[in-house]
């Protein structure tokens, strides 16, 4: 009769579709999965745009004026004037001292008693205490003091004695490539995106796997037709998916909301993406399928995705300067060659000296971890 | 002896509580080695000092100035010369491969300029694609030729600039990061595995459906409530104690003020994470739901801690937010304990608000408890 069964491949394509389909639904009706899916990478790049800000403003410190001269007065005057600081000014130093120790200030600038005097002489200086618990916040407060110090004290001498040749001097024209105006924004975007693809990737992911796993459904899926692979494409899917709605929702923000450039070409950069979300999934599937508990899956993701994501990517921190054996570590960290990419092709251009082999390594990544997903997820109740 | 039976039953509670985290060999684990192994790590990876600046060399003056110039930036040991340059085109490759961080030009005019008493451009161009790690490098030149220019004016006999800097660091001298960091850090991996544990362990039983077994026994709901608050507070007791004794030991981070204040502060911290967790719990349906919320509050709380940015540079609305924020407060109160010797008086700031933030949390907890049971 013409009752033949359907063609190995239809059959495939149909339980994949169906596995997909139930996949997408569960995500989209779950609450908690459209919070961690939209709401999560929302709120972080509201706070990576807006709140977000290694700039120093409005530090709090108090100028001590034990000299009553003018010259004296001057110095406390461009601290006074300056944004960056939120400046009071004492008499005595003791006072200051009190208010630091309160933490009520970050700082101190002494101008002392001799002040004027040794200004004449040429040999003046002043005293800048900085607590140095916050050592990022205490350098920068130490350069603008310096600086504001030394331009007041040159407008000083320009002023004192016109006479006074000023010697030769080296000075520094910088220029930052690819981030003119100093935007920190333009490194926190990139850094955004490999956070959020982390967390959709691999923590969403591993959540629910391991709750399938705990509540059996995952073993209930061997029974039925449904082949290892397939069950996993059915579980890629959907948050491949997810992820590149998270990755659109970044680079609209990136592009309007603040302005970051996007100098290399986008489906080099959506494609870069699709394998590091690739990577996550994987990381998540294997993870869960490994340990089977949600309260495990959870805390092993956030230790070995989204913190290694955070801190050893390069991202915030430079990694030329760790020790060599966190050099070493942060090679096996996916981000980091993700991070790489994205900085490259957000605010460079098509490198392909770069693009080449981060992506191929990218990828190694994801055949090798997709591979062990397998096996951890294959149809044994071992 | 109506008391003396509701702390039999909560202490009951409590030992069923740790037994239950406890006896799969996997969760007592991760929950003990996990805190060592975030701090040993991200403690060295952790650092905005930038000491490792490759950079290349375009010198065109090949004079005594520019090879002095030169030196000075080699002999600080900050930096390492990757390339001698001849032409200002080889610049862009070697920076855009990444392979230098910092490329410098010296004019051709260099030393001439010099002599003449005028002044001699040094021009730099940085990779800004972390614009952090950019400006930090960017510093570290200017130290360099500022040092460079004090001794080119002191072997051509030109006076010092009238006013020079003398600047001190109180409390941690050489301003390391890792000083900061790792302190900061204690309060930080906490606060995760206690807001987690505590939003899990109602969760998890009523998933299971055993919450309501619970209900048909004799317990209150504030038993419950206290017998699930402690055992996440043990074991949040016991991780910062762990990450204590990995930043004094491993680190050598020493140790300024008083164990006794440190604890009371952290106990503060802890009831306040606890809270936090099981009002969480009390709102979610789901463990998975208990989870992700749990995971969302330490992130946010984690961000607008002021160990990732500083809390005055953030706008005013979130300022205000900080200010229920208990991990803001506990970085704030191990890094005066730690590093300044702080007494409990200076610390009143810290604890009220981390006490206001506990009694709150447990408050509505506790309410939504015993609305949902009713």
């Amino acid at each position: 009769m013409t009752d033949h069964p359907p063609p190995p491949f239809r059959a495939k394509a149909a339980r994949v579709g169906a596995l997909i389909r139930k996949e997408s639904l569960q995500v989209v009706r779950d609450p908690s999965s459209v919070a961690i899916g939209v709401v999560l990478p929302l709120m972080l790049i509201l706070l990576f745009g807006y709140a977000l800000s290694l700039d120093v403003k409005h530090v709090p410190i108090a100028v001590v004026l034990e000299d009553p001269s003018s010259q004296a007065r001057e110095i406390a005057a461009s601290f006074q004037l300056s944004s960056y600081f939120e400046t009071r000014v004492t008499r005595s130093m003791a006072e200051a001292e009190t208010l630091m120790r309160s933490d009520k200030i970050e700082g101190i600038v002494r101008v002392p008693a001799d002040f004027a005097r040794r200004k004449a002489q040429g040999d003046a200086s002043v005293q800048v205490l900085v607590n140095g618990i916050d050592g990022n916040t205490a350098r920068i407060v130490e350069a603008y003091a310096e600086a504001a110090v030394a331009q007041t004290g040159a407008r000083l001498d320009a002023e004192g004695q016109a006479n006074g040749v000023a010697g030769g001097q080296a000075v520094i024209e910088s220029q930052l490539w690819f981030n003119s105006a100093n935007n920190s924004r333009y490194f926190l975007v990139p850094g955004l995106i490999v956070l959020v693809i982390t967390l959709i990737g691999a923590f969403m992911t591993s959540m629910v796997v391991a709750r399938e796993w705990e509540r059996g459904t995952f073993e209930a899926l061997f029974v039925t037709p449904v082949r290892t692979d397939e069950i996993l494409l059915g579980k890629t899917v959907p948050y491949l998916l997810l992820g590149m709605v998270g990755l659109l929702l970044c680079m609209g923000a990136a592009k309007f909301l603040f302005d970051v450039p996007i100098r290399g070409s986008i489906p080099i950069l959506m494609g870069v993406s699709m394998l590091y979300l690739l990577v996550s999934v994987a990381i998540g599937l294997l993870i869960s399928s490994s340990l089977k508990s949600q309260f495990l899956s959870s805390q092993v993701t956030m230790l070995v995705t989204f913190m290694p994501a955070l801190m050893l990517s390069g991202f915030l921190y430079d990694l030329r300067s760790v020790p060599f054996a966190i050099q070493l570590i942060s090679y096996a960290v996916p981000a980091h060659y993700f991070i790489r990419l994205l900085q490259t092709l957000f605010l460079v251009g098509d490198v392909w000296s770069v693009i080449w082999p981060n992506a191929a390594i990218l990828a190694g990544i994801a055949i090798v971890l997709l591979a062990f997903a397998r096996r951890a997820t294959s149809k044994s109740l071992g | 002896m109506d008391i003396l039976a509701s702390l039999r039953r909560i202490l009951a509670l409590i030992r069923k509580e740790i037994l239950a985290v406890l006896k799969d060999a996997r969760t007592r684990n991760v929950l003990l080695i996990q805190p060592v192994l975030q701090l040993l790590l991200f403690g060295y990876a952790a650092t905005l000092d930038v000491n490792n600046i490759p950079y290349a060399a375009l010198d065109r003056d090949h004079s005594i100035a520019s090879t002095a110039l030169l030196a000075k930036l080699d002999g600080s040991g900050l930096f390492h010369r990757i390339a001698n340059l001849t032409q200002a085109s080889q610049m862009k490759p070697l920076i855009d491969n990444q392979e230098v961080l910092i490329a410098i030009q010296i004019g051709p005019d260099f030393q001439r300029q010099l002599s003449a008493g005028q002044q001699a451009a040094v021009q730099v161009i940085a990779d800004g694609r972390n614009s952090n790690t950019a400006g930090a490098a960017l510093d570290d030149v200017g130290a360099a030729v500022d040092s460079f220019n004090t001794d080119w004016r002191y072997d051509h006999g030109l006076p010092q600039p009238a006013v020079q800097v003398k600047l001190r660091a109180w409390y941690s001298p050489n301003l390391e990061t890792r000083w900061n960091m790792i302190p900061a850090l204690i309060g930080n991996i906490t606060l995760m595995s206690t807001l987690m544990l505590a939003a899990l362990s109602v969760a998890r039983e009523r998933e299971e459906g055993t919450f309501d077994q619970l209900l048909v026994t004799p317990f209150r709901p504030v038993e419950i409530m206290v017998g699930k608050a402690i055992p996440a507070m043990i074991i949040g007791t016991v991780q910062a104690t762990s990450a204590l004794l990995v930043a004094q030991l491993w680190f050598r981070i020493p140790f300024a003020g008083s164990y006794v204040t440190l604890y009371v502060g952290l106990i503060l911290f802890l009831l306040a994470a606890v809270g936090i967790g099981l009002f969480v719990s009390s709102i979610a349906a789901t463990m998975q739901q208990a989870m992700l919320y749990a995971a969302s509050f330490s992130l946010v709380f984690a961000l607008l801690s002021g160990l990732a940015t500083p809390i005055s540079s953030m706008p005013e609305v979130l300022q205000d937010f900080t200010l229920i924020n208990p991990l803001r407060y506990a970085i704030d109160l191990v890094h005066r304990v730690y590093l300044e010797g702080a007494g409990i008086g200076l610390l009143v700031p810290d604890l009220w608000p981390m006490a206001i933030i506990a009694t709150v949390t447990l408050t509505a907890a506790a309410w939504m408890f015993s609305n949902r049971i009713e």
